[in-house]
This record gives structure tokens, C-alpha cells and sequence, in this order.
């Protein structure tokens, strides 16, 4: 028995301790040394780390790049997980229930199958891909308009200061939403038909079934969805950075948080001005998926 | 529902349009893709696609992303799956504090890490060597996995391994002969997210492996596209775009059941 015991505790010891140690020196040692970080001046000497409170995050809210910054990923967060979710249930109900009777639409997992593959390619590839649709002269987007005679609405997509962060914006739901169309198109599709049926037996049009029914039933996955492009409209940084001139720019229309904080620690060696940015987004973060979830918590459905 | 197929079909062309129109340029010469920017290739330019793997290096850094993801990714499931099941199956003081303690990682962005890990693996030595970016993408990489095969372990059958105990198996028999076979399902899913996931990272090497030659693939790419030398090589980054896309696009039509499924379940859950 006592053998047992011994073999047990190795075996334990084994198996958890590789995963611990690299998941304690990696990720948990560096999340808690920015808190005490981002009290402090450091640039990067080893021994001159002076503690300054919170001069830096006082610093930071009179940083006009920092609050430009603010206000671009705070309107990324407004219209990125609307736009988002909007057209994902858009597309997850025509197919789901765009076919004869409101029976799942011909050729329903073709349309899938291509929505979803942007997902799979990382922000940095898509953000060059898009350099190139959004290129004034030799782009496809500019291509497409003139193509059609729409001459009048080509423009320098990226140069416009006016343009260019609604075109960060489109990337990110471009490549978004297929995967929130299938995550929907599942949740619809393990509605049981009866109750469909039977709304529609009480009278129930399309529409008011829809409204009534189907969405009061998806509002879990919709509040994950929330909190997932919220997590992606607070970022942004691969699109920016690859994407965006100067990047950032033109005159700071699309500078992001995390582009600020890139620049400040590996341009400016600013380490300590730089964790605290990294601690603004996280707290940002937080709340955000700590009011999503208390936004959802009110009057839930659930399916026997 | 003629309107439904209208608006259903406009967005496969939204979504579909970019994407063939890059894979189209990759085989046209420059001249072509600036005169007439819709007309298929006169005859494919695959030259462009050997001058992107071989003097834009695109080669080599696909050949360093292929490392780092295959090692990483190794490593990743050993340490992950290990983990997971200790926790999963045996009861012990301190358990519970462990899970939560890794599954807590999920929840915190990378960037609030970014600068202090920056020096973690400067002290270590790390900075800009393959196994720096291997153990770190590791590490990044366990929350999830846990997460995930924790959930799978628990809704495996017990009888199976207490059998193999009364016969005599050992704790490490039980896991490799048992228990792992038993688990596949759930560690193919997690596998391909992983591999997905360590094949687009961005951030992490940009910032630790500052080395040109040691470039993983998205990374190089990005910074071929600001140098001067490729700036107005079109064909030839689209070439490189191209062959950036080729191997998901592979993954994705072999695996797209599993992908699909297994990326959504990990939303939900």
C-alpha cells in the first residue's frame, strides 16, 4: 500500500510539475511582475528601478497618443461586436432557416464552409492581403468600383484620416464573421423543431417566430460572442501594425493601445510607462467581460 | 428565398473574392497584375512562387514556423494532456487550486505579459533561439489544452483503467495504454486548435525572436512587405501570401469537421 502511495505522488509529480513549471516562469511570474512594473520608471537598466506610484498611469490619461488610442479601440468596441453579430445571425438564420418552410437552406454547409476560412488565417497575412485590396490605384476594391463605374467612390482607403480606422474595422469583421455564423448556426440548429413547429401552428409568422423564439434562445452564445470581439476590438495591433501607415496613422486615426504600448517598451524602452498600459487593458478587459456576463444574467432561457 | 441565396451568395463573394484574387496575382507578372488587374494569367508564373520560397526566403521561414509550431505543439500535448488527467482523475489536496490556477490564464491578455516576459527570457538566454519560442508558445498554449482534456477526462469511463490496475499496470501503463488511446477524439480536436492557433501567432515572435533569420513565417512575411527590396513586388508577395495560406487551406479541407466543431465548443464552453 505504502508503495502505492509513493508510486502515486511520483506519478503525480510527474505529470504535473514540466506543465507548472514552464506555465509558472512564462505566464504567471510576467502577469504579476507587470502590476509592480508599471509602478515604476524602469528603462530597462538592471538597478535602476525607481518606485513612482502612479505617476505613470497619471501620465498616461494626459497622453494625447494614449487617449487617441482609447478613443479608437473604444469605438472599435462599439461597432466591431455589433457589425459582427448582426451579420453573423443574419447569415446563421438564411441558413438555418432560409430553405422551403423555414427547413435549413440547398447547399447550406458550401456557404459554411467558405465563410469560416478567414478565421483560420492569422491577422498579420490578412492584414497584407488587405494592404493590397485597399491599394488607390491597383487595388481591388478601387478595381471593383471603377469596374462598375462607381469612379466617383473610389478613395485612398488607408490615407484618409476619416477612412482609414473604418477600414481596420471592416478587416477585423470581415475575418470574423463566418466563425460567429457557424457558432450561431449550431446553437439554432439544436432548437428542438417541435417548439418551432409549434409557434407557427399558434399563428406565429416567420418574423415573430424568429424574434420570439429562436433569438431569446441564442442570448448565451451572444454574450460569449460580446465578450470575444470585445477582447478583439480592445487589440487590433497585428492589423494596425501591418496595415496602417506609419503605422497608427495618418495622424494617429488608427493608433491602438497595443501599438502604443509596443512602441513605447521595444522603441523607447519605456518598461514601466509601457506595463501600465498593459494594466489599463487589462482592467479595460475585465470589465468588459464582467459587465457582458451581468448583462446577460437577467431573465435566462433554458432549454429542457 | 431567392433573396436569401441572393445575400448568402454576396457574401461568399465578399469573403471569397480577396482571397482568389491574391491566389490569381500569385501566378501573374507584375506588368500583368497592373494592366489588367481581372484577366486570368496568360501562362501560369510559377517562377514567382520559387522566387518568394527561395530569395524572399519564404522558404526558411516556413521551415523555422514548421519547427517551433511541430516541437511547441509536442510539447504542448505531453505537458497539457499529463496535466489534465492528473487533475481530472486523481483527488488530492491542492487540485482544484491548480486547475483554476491554469485555467486563469485564458482570461488575462497578452500584452499585460508582454514586457516582463520579454525579460524572463532575456535572463534565461533565450531571447531569439528556437527553444525560447518553443517553451513560450508551450506555455501559452497549456491554459486551453487543460481546460479542454480536463473536461474530456472526466467524461471517460472508469471501469476501463481500475481493470488495468487490478492487473497490474502502473499509473504511467494506465495513462499511456489506457487512457490516452480512450481520449483521441478530444486530443485530435485540441490539436488541430492548438496548431492553428501557434501557426498565426504574431505578437510573441515579433517580440522575442528578433532575428531575420529565425522569422517565423507571418512575422517574415509582414516585414517583407515594408522592406525595400519587395515593397513593389507584388507577384512575388502574393506568391508568399499564397504559399502562407496553402498548408491552413490543406488543414481546413481535411479537417474542416473537426475544426468547425472543435473551435465553436471551445467558445461556448
Amino acid at each position: 500500500m505504502t508503495q502505492d502511495r509513493h508510486g502515486r505522488y511520483r506519478f503525480l509529480a510527474g505529470a504535473i510539475l514540466p506543465a507548472l513549471a514552464l506555465y509558472a516562469v512564462f505566464v504567471l511570474s510576467p502577469y504579476a511582475q507587470a502590476f509592480y512594473l508599471s509602478l515604476t520608471d524602469w528603462t530597462g537598466v538592471s538597478g535602476q528601478v525607481n518606485f513612482v506610484g502612479l505617476d505613470n498611469f497619471t501620465r498616461l490619461f494626459g497622453d494625447p497618443l494614449f487617449l487617441a488610442a482609447l478613443r479608437n479601440n473604444g469605438l472599435m468596441l462599439l461597432v466591431v461586436p455589433v457589425v459582427t453579430i448582426a451579420l453573423g445571425l443574419l447569415l446563421a438564420v438564411l441558413v438555418t432557416f432560409g430553405g422551403r418552410r423555414g427547413s435549413a437552406i440547398r447547399g447550406a454547409s458550401t456557404y459554411q464552409t467558405a465563410y469560416f476560412f478567414p478565421q483560420l488565417l492569422s491577422l498579420p497575412i490578412i492584414a497584407l492581403l488587405w494592404q493590397f485590396v485597399y491599394h488607390p490605384n491597383d487595388g481591388l476594391l478601387n478595381g471593383l468600383l471603377r469596374g462598375i463605374g462607381l469612379d466617383g467612390l473610389a478613395r485612398t482607403w488607408l490615407g484618409d484620416p476619416h477612412l482609414a480606422l473604418w477600414a481596420v474595422m471592416a478587416v477585423l469583421v470581415w475575418s470574423s464573421v463566418g466563425f460567429y455564423m457557424v457558432l450561431f448556426a449550431a446553437a439554432m440548429g439544436s432548437i428542438p423543431a417541435e417548439l418551432i413547429e409549434a409557434a407557427t401552428l399558434d399563428g406565429a409568422g416567420r418574423l415573430t417566430t424568429l424574434w420570439r423564439i429562436v433569438l431569446p434562445l441564442l442570448r448565451d452564445t451572444v454574450q460569449v460572442a460580446f465578450v470575444y470581439l470585445g477582447v478583439l476590438a480592445l487589440d487590433g495591433f497585428a492589423v494596425v501594425q501591418v496595415m496602417t501607415v506609419g503605422p497608427g496613422g495618418p495622424d494617429n486615426a488608427t493608433e491602438v493601445m497595443g501599438l502604443g504600448l509596443y512602441r513605447n517598451a521595444f522603441t523607447f524602452s519605456k518598461f514601466g510607462y509601457a506595463a501600465a498600459m498593459g494594466v489599463t487593458l487589462f482592467f479595460l478587459t475585465l470589465t468588459l467581460a464582467v459587465l457582458a456576463m451581468r448583462a446577460g444574467r437577467r431573465e435566462r432561457v433554458e432549454l429542457a | 428565398m431567392r433573396r436569401a441565396h441572393a445575400f448568402l451568395v454576396a457574401w461568399a463573394a465578399v469573403v471569397t473574392l480577396p482571397l482568389l484574387w491574391a491566389v490569381v496575382s500569385s501566378l501573374k507578372t507584375d506588368r500583368e497584375i497592373l494592366t489588367s488587374p481581372w484577366s486570368l494569367p496568360s501562362t501560369p508564373h510559377f517562377d514567382n512562387w520559387s522566387r518568394a520560397w527561395n530569395q524572399a526566403e519564404i522558404g526558411r521561414y516556413f521551415g523555422n514556423s514548421a519547427l517551433v509550431v511541430g516541437c511547441a505543439l509536442l510539447l504542448t500535448m505531453l505537458f497539457g494532456a499529463t496535466t489534465a488527467y492528473a487533475l481530472a482523475r486523481y483527488p488530492f489536496r491542492g487540485n482544484r487550486l491548480l486547475y483554476f490556477g491554469f485555467v486563469a490564464g485564458m482570461l488575462f491578455p497578452v500584452f499585460l505579459a508582454l514586457v516582463p516576459l520579454f525579460f524572463v527570457v532575456k535572463q534565461l538566454g533565450l531571447l531569439g533561439t528556437y527553444p525560447g519560442l518553443i517553451l513560450v508558445y508551450t506555455a501559452y498554449a497549456l491554459p486551453f489544452t487543460i481546460f479542454f482534456l480536463h473536461a474530456f477526462f472526466r467524461t471517460l469511463p472508469t471501469a476501463l483503467a481500475e481493470a488495468a490496475f487490478l492487473d497490474g499496470c502502473s499509473h504511467w501503463g494506465v495513462f499511456f495504454r489506457v487512457m490516452l488511446p480512450l481520449a483521441r477524439p478530444g486530443l485530435v480536436t485540441v490539436a488541430i486548435f492548438n496548431f492553428l492557433g501557434l501557426w498565426n501567432q504574431y505578437l510573441l515572435p515579433l517580440v522575442l525572436n528578433p532575428d531575420p533569420d529565425r522569422y517565423v513565417l507571418a512575422q517574415g512575411l509582414a516585414a517583407l512587405s515594408v522592406s525595400q527590396g519587395y515593397r513593389s513586388d507584388w507577384s512575388g508577395l502574393f506568391a508568399g501570401l499564397t504559399i502562407a495560406m496553402l498548408p491552413v487551406l490543406a488543414a481546413y479541407v481535411i479537417f474542416q469537421r473537426q475544426i468547425r466543431s472543435g473551435l465553436t465548443a471551445g467558445a461556448v464552453r
